[in-house]
């Protein structure tokens, strides 16, 4: 019973943080224009924090020193640009770093 | 009018497919490795639903119920989401009745998906965006299945698959990069957190970095307009 509590409060919760938004400025009212430019911007500064967030636990100044994650994740860059194809970048990207980290750089 | 919307929607979802598959993989694999089974991970990807969140509650869900802690965990992890109502408060307006489903569907992907895409000539908005947010959803549950089945059918070594969600952030990163012209917010976004990092620690480093994102962009904006 324990284990249901905890997964409705996680999805309460994180409901609530998707919410809070919507009940802040409600459609019936005119959103501020300060907000609206909030919501152009921050999707390319959001998803920057993302990324960084991706890396959070790497520790770059010991032995793999991040090799696998910037080896990997330069993959999926490179190659996105290179042929826009998500089976390639994601299924490609995600395949290297797990040879990498499970083969190369144990 | 709905098929119009779903078969317009469908071929834009992919990426996500491709991500969740892998992550969802990823989450059902770790589940099983603590003994839960199917079950499970469909009532999580089906009630929580979201990505980093799931993860994170997996430690949770061996430990016994504890209401203040869980609160506070998952609103830390997914304070982030907080900003995502505001680039859709204008995308949701006319959902009407789908619009409940919408903000709760609004995962890291789905948003990203949604900041991008436009809906083709003579489709339904509030049909078109609410089947990418289905159809992501889907694919978020079927990934959860096929993990948790393969952790227990199939053992095999998964150190490293939840690197799909670093991919697949990369790869949103690279096409809002190329839509822009104006790179500056994008910029932003990986400097002040990579500093944000550095100076405040694991724990705190992302509800700092949101503040000083705000603070910034803002200044910037008044610069604009003077």
């Amino acid at each position: 019973m324990s284990v249901v509590f905890t997964i409705l409060t996680v999805a309460a919760a994180t409901f609530f943080t998707r919410l809070l938004p919507f009940l802040l400025f409600p459609a019936n009212k005119k959103t501020p224009d300060f907000v609206l430019y909030l919501g152009r911007v921050l999707p390319y500064a959001i998803m920057g924090m993302l990324i960084i967030y991706c890396f959070k636990d790497v520790d770059f100044f010991a032995w793999p020193f991040g090799l696998p994650e910037l080896l990997a994740g330069l993959f999926v860059v490179l190659a996105h640009k290179w042929k826009h194809s998500l089976l390639l970048s994601i299924g490609g990207g995600t395949v290297l770093y797990m040879v990498l980290v499970q083969a190369v750089f144990r | 009018m709905r098929k119009k919307a779903f078969r317009a929607a469908f071929p834009l979802t992919l990426p996500v497919f491709m991500g969740y598959l892998f992550l969802g993989i990823a989450f059902g694999v770790l589940l099983a490795s603590e003994g839960f089974h199917v079950g499970w991970a469909v009532f999580m990807s089906v009630t929580i639903y979201a990505g980093a969140m799931q993860f994170v509650a997996i430690p949770l869900l061996t430990a016994p119920f504890n209401l203040v802690s869980t609160v506070f965990i998952t609103l830390t992890v997914n304070a982030r989401h907080l900003f995502y109502g505001l680039s859709m408060l204008e995308k949701f307006r006319e959902s009407g009745p789908l619009k409940p489903y919408m903000i709760f569907s609004l995962t890291d992907e789905t948003y990203s998906l949604l900041c991008s895409v436009k809906p083709p000539e003579g489709v339904d908005r509030k049909w078109f965006f609410f089947f990418i947010a289905l159809l992501n959803h889907g694919y978020w549950i079927l990934g959860g299945i096929v993990g948790c089945l393969a952790g227990h059918l199939i053992p095999f070594d998964s150190t490293g698959i939840d690197f799909a969600m670093t991919a697949l952030f990369l790869v949103i990163f690279v096409e809002q990069w190329e839509s822009s012209k104006n790179h500056l917010p994008a910029l932003l976004g990986l400097s002040v957190t990579v500093l944000c990092r550095l100076l405040f620690g694991v724990d705190w480093f992302i509800p700092v970095a949101m503040g000083c994102l705000l603070l910034s962009l803002t200044l910037l904006r008044r610069k604009e307009t003077l």
